[in-house]
């Protein structure tokens, strides 16, 4: 397995750099200046010349991506147009913030996608499976936007249960020091900003987790059925197992093999739906960071950003392989 | 079994996420109690969006603007509810007979945040490091005072210490709204030790003597600023703190106020203004308008060229009843392309009203009896001006329609918006415009002089008559005079109608009912020192 991980390693290395390319012209192809942009309606002709000149804009492209990628050999990610922030100094806050917010996302959608598939399948055409059939369908086709302003409604205003927005309470602060707030708050030994920042991460990674709950649990659900077919569950189950035991010991472990490949796709996903979630829910991550920038045509960290979040999506995809392996032993690379 | 270890891995992360949610209900509710201690001392002011810089002389965005504000003063401050100019760091000042030579007396015994004395020296070090830039650097500067140091258009001769505490301005030629000018936030004088040591990362380590010293910047979500225990308003700020954070969504920013997250809210929405006014927690900020919305109408494209068309759309257009659907009622109708506030208003002019008939038989006149086909632009974010860009368009739409007019919606994306219509490429679109300065100019001459062609004149008209009576005023310091002429410009605008304007907004904001002393200003940058808690 260690050649194939090797391989597999090795291909990023071309995926990416074909990624900086599309993304490079891509952004460029959208009108709109940032000089103009940045400067803002009220700019004179000659400032948004003056910075266009400044930000190396009116060079050819080719000499404009030339620099960005020998730049990047060297670990320099660019600056900011409009903050004049290097990147790669700045981007690590957003993205841990993301991080954050996704992984909570992602154990929340996996733990009660995966088990709702899995009791729907038990039961099958019982109530529960209809019911959760109809809350997956409704949860894929919820736009986040509108139910992340219906829970701050129900759980902020209405309960008074939650926070409506932010990371943490600005009155009482959160000192970073991973800038994954649930390690820094439990380092720093506070139990009160650790709660803070767990009531802060429930609505959006509720809002967050909806879609892909959804889609595993309906995934799930149909693996189960098609595994719960065969013989030897048949076997077990005449035996008089007991539920828990035939899942969790003999079925899962062949039906977990698509719903892994999902989650590996929805995780990649979730960084899309974060940009919505992270607007409502006013969360510093790299979603809003990179939307943010698209407004403002700030072309370095536009590339950079997708490119980053474009390296975190292959590096899912390669943990996601390499767990079939893993789990299932008829799986082999050569 | 490393399957086993997974599961109840996760058996183990479910029981937790459960347990802390739980508990976190428990504490929240025992928190928010003590979240509201009886004599509050922090305001939080939630608006939609981050600061660029907080150099205020590097930046043109409202969003550093109003946050500098607080760090820094200016020689002059504008009064409470208008532009015009009342003492700040100078006390009095005098201004020659030519107009040409202003002499500022300084506030005495003040200091910077980091102890560096205010003085005469202090000023000429700011204004110099001003003029020494360019366009690039220094934008507002250049646009304001006519240009940098070697520029023949710059309108500052020099600027020199006359002693300590008495500052002197040379002017080439006279200015008249030099007063309003200086005092202007990107003006404000900032310590000279504080910009020599922090070099181009001064925007992040700002010192100036204003109310509040900056403590922390934590990009996209928060600005911090503390209380200045010497400001020199005697027993001036009130508050203690004053944070600033950016929550995008007009929506959720209101969801945050109303769950006591945030002190005061921007950008309300008008459609939700009835949710606030009902409620006893909180009040209603009207800030006074000093902006124009309006549907420009390109005078270089199609039949838009006639000024008989152009004046027949001025009457097909319902203006209060786009007043009553997307302002709930807090505009009002336009009929100059500047609000009523700036002087030089020109009240005696009569608008276009509602009539289709006249609007018919105009279009009939102009050769157009059936009416004719055009793309109408709508804008893709809101603005206080232009809540909704969409709905309005919508509504001018069955307005241009029932004279026959067919107007295709079209929308791009905001900086794509902006870039094509500088380009030229729109029929008919909605804009508007809030102003800086509280000046004329700052509206006629930037939004419809020829020479703003390809920058902020998206309508491309271009009137020689109009264009030399707009530079005329900009060179007379006679204010009587100025206003004449600035009243004569909106007559030949009326009459060449290159514009609908449409409304001057009130834009809302929202807060705590025990909020006293907040008096939101009409450039939208507020000075938040007598602002307190009851």
């Amino acid at each position: 397995m260690l050649p194939y991980t090797v391989k597999r390693v090795l291909m990023i290395i071309p995926v990416l750099f074909g990624m900086s390319l599309v993304v490079f012209f891509m952004i460029r192809a959208i009108p709109g200046n940032p000089a103009q942009v940045i400067l803002g309606q009220k700019a004179t002709k000659e400032a948004v010349a003056a910075l266009t000149h400044k930000l190396g804009l009116d060079e050819p492209w080719y000499v404009q991506y030339v620099k960005y990628i020998g730049g990047l050999l060297r670990g320099d990610l660019g600056e900011s147009i409009r903050t004049g922030a290097p990147i790669a100094e700045e981007i690590w806050p957003y993205l841990a913030a993301t991080i954050e917010l996704s992984l909570v996302a992602m154990i929340i959608a996996v733990i009660i996608g995966v088990n709702a598939g899995i009791i729907s399948a038990w039961f099958q055409n019982s109530w529960f499976d209809y019911i959760a059939m109809v809350l997956a369908l409704l949860g894929v086709s919820m736009p986040i936007f509108w139910l992340g302003l219906m829970e701050q409604w129900l759980f902020s205003i209405q309960l008074d249960w939650l926070p409506t927005s932010g990371r943490e309470d600005v009155r009482n602060p959160i000192e970073p020091i991973t800038h994954l707030y649930l390690i820094d708050t439990l380092l720093s030994g506070n139990t009160e900003q650790f709660w803070q920042a767990i009531q802060h991460l429930v609505l959006p990674s509720v809002a967050l987790a909806t879609i892909p709950m959804a889609i595993i649990a309906r995934m799930t659900r149909s693996s189960m059925l098609e595994v719960m077919k065969s013989d030897y569950i048949r076997t077990a189950r005449a035996k008089g197992l007991s539920m828990f035991w035939v899942v969790y010991k003999h079925s899962l472990k062949n039906a977990i093999i698509p719903v892994l490949t999902v989650i590996g796709l929805q995780t990649g996903l979730l960084l899309g739906g974060a940009i919505l979630t992270e607007t409502i829910f006013s969360w510093p991550g790299i979603g809003r960071y990179i939307y943010d920038a698209i407004g403002y045509r700030d072309y370095p960290v536009i590339q950079s950003g997708i490119l980053i979040i474009a390296a975190i999506f292959i590096f899912i995809n390669l943990i996601v392989d390499l767990l079939y392996a893993a789990i299932d032993p008829r799986i082999k690379y050569n | 079994m490393r399957r086993n270890k997974w599961f109840t891995w996760l058996a183990m992360l479910l029981a937790a996420v459960l347990v802390f949610a739980g508990c976190g209900k428990s504490k929240e509710s025992a928190g928010s109690g003590s979240d509201k201690p009886s004599a509050q001392d922090t305001l939080v002011y939630g608006r939609g969006g981050d600061s660029v810089s907080l150099d205020p002389a590097t930046v043109t965005d409202g969003e550093s603007l109003k946050v500098t504000k607080n760090i820094f003063d200016t020689l002059l401050d504008y009064n409470d509810n208008d532009t015009s100019v009342k003492p700040a760091l100078a006390t009095e000042w005098t201004i020659s007979e030519d107009g040409l030579t202003y002499t500022f007396k300084l506030r005495q015994g003040v200091k910077f945040h980091d102890g560096t004395d205010f003085n005469a020296e202090a000023v000429v070090f700011n204004f110099e490091r001003w003029a020494n830039g360019n366009a690039d650097t220094f934008p507002y500067y250049g646009s304001m005072f006519g240009g940098y140091k070697n520029d023949e258009s710059h309108v500052i001769k020099e600027v020199k210490a006359l002693d300590d505490y008495t500052v002197q301005f040379v002017l080439k030629r006279p200015q008249a709204p030099f007063l309003k000018n200086i005092a202007m936030p990107p003006f404000a004088i900032a310590s000279p030790t504080a910009v020599e040591k922090y070099g181009d990362k001064f925007g992040e380590h700002p010192v100036g003597t204003g109310p509040f010293v900056f403590k922390e910047w934590k990009r996209n979500e928060r600005i911090v600023l503390e209380k200045n225990k010497d400001y020199w308003e005697e027993g001036y700020p009130k508050l203690n703190q004053v944070i600033f954070v950016s929550i995008p969504d007009n929506s959720a920013r209101l969801n945050a106020l109303l769950k006591g997250e945030i002190d005061i809210m921007e950008d309300l929405n008008p459609t939700d203004l009835k949710q606030v006014e009902g409620n006893k927690e909180f009040q209603i900020f009207k800030r006074p308008s000093m902006n124009v919305a309006y549907v420009g109408l390109t005078a270089t494209r199609g039949p838009l060229k006639n000024k008989l068309v152009r004046q027949a759309l001025n009457y097909a257009v319902d203006k209060q009843a786009i007043i009553d659907a997307f302002y709930a009622g807090q505009a009002e109708p336009a009929k100059n392309p500047m609000p009523p506030s700036i002087p030089g208003y020109n009240d005696a002019i009569q608008d276009y009203p509602f009539d289709l008939e006249k609007a018919k038989q105009l279009l009939a006149e102009a050769g157009y009896p059936n009416g004719f086909e055009i793309e109408l632009w709508a804008m893709p974010v809101p603005r206080p001006y232009m809540p909704d860009g969409q709905k309005i368009a919508e509504a001018i739409q069955a307005n241009f329609a029932k004279i026959g007019v067919k107007a295709k919606i079209v929308s791009y994306e905001w900086a794509t918006y902006l870039d094509k219509l500088a380009k030229g490429e729109a029929d008919a679109f909605l804009l508007g415009w809030t102003g800086d300065n509280g000046d004329a100019d700052n509206f006629l001459y930037a939004l419809l002089d020829k020479d703003s062609i390809g920058s902020n004149n998206y309508t491309y008209f271009s009137n020689d008559e109009l264009h030399n009576i707009l530079v005329e005023a900009q060179t007379i310091s006679d204010e009587n005079k100025r206003n004449e002429l600035y009243k004569q410009a909106q007559e030949i605008i009326k009459e060449e109608a290159p514009w609908i304007p449409l409304v001057h907004s009130t834009p809302l904001l929202a807060g705590k009912a025990n909020i006293q002393g907040f008096h939101p200003h009409p450039t939208g940058s507020d000075k938040f020192t007598k602002v307190e808690f009851k």
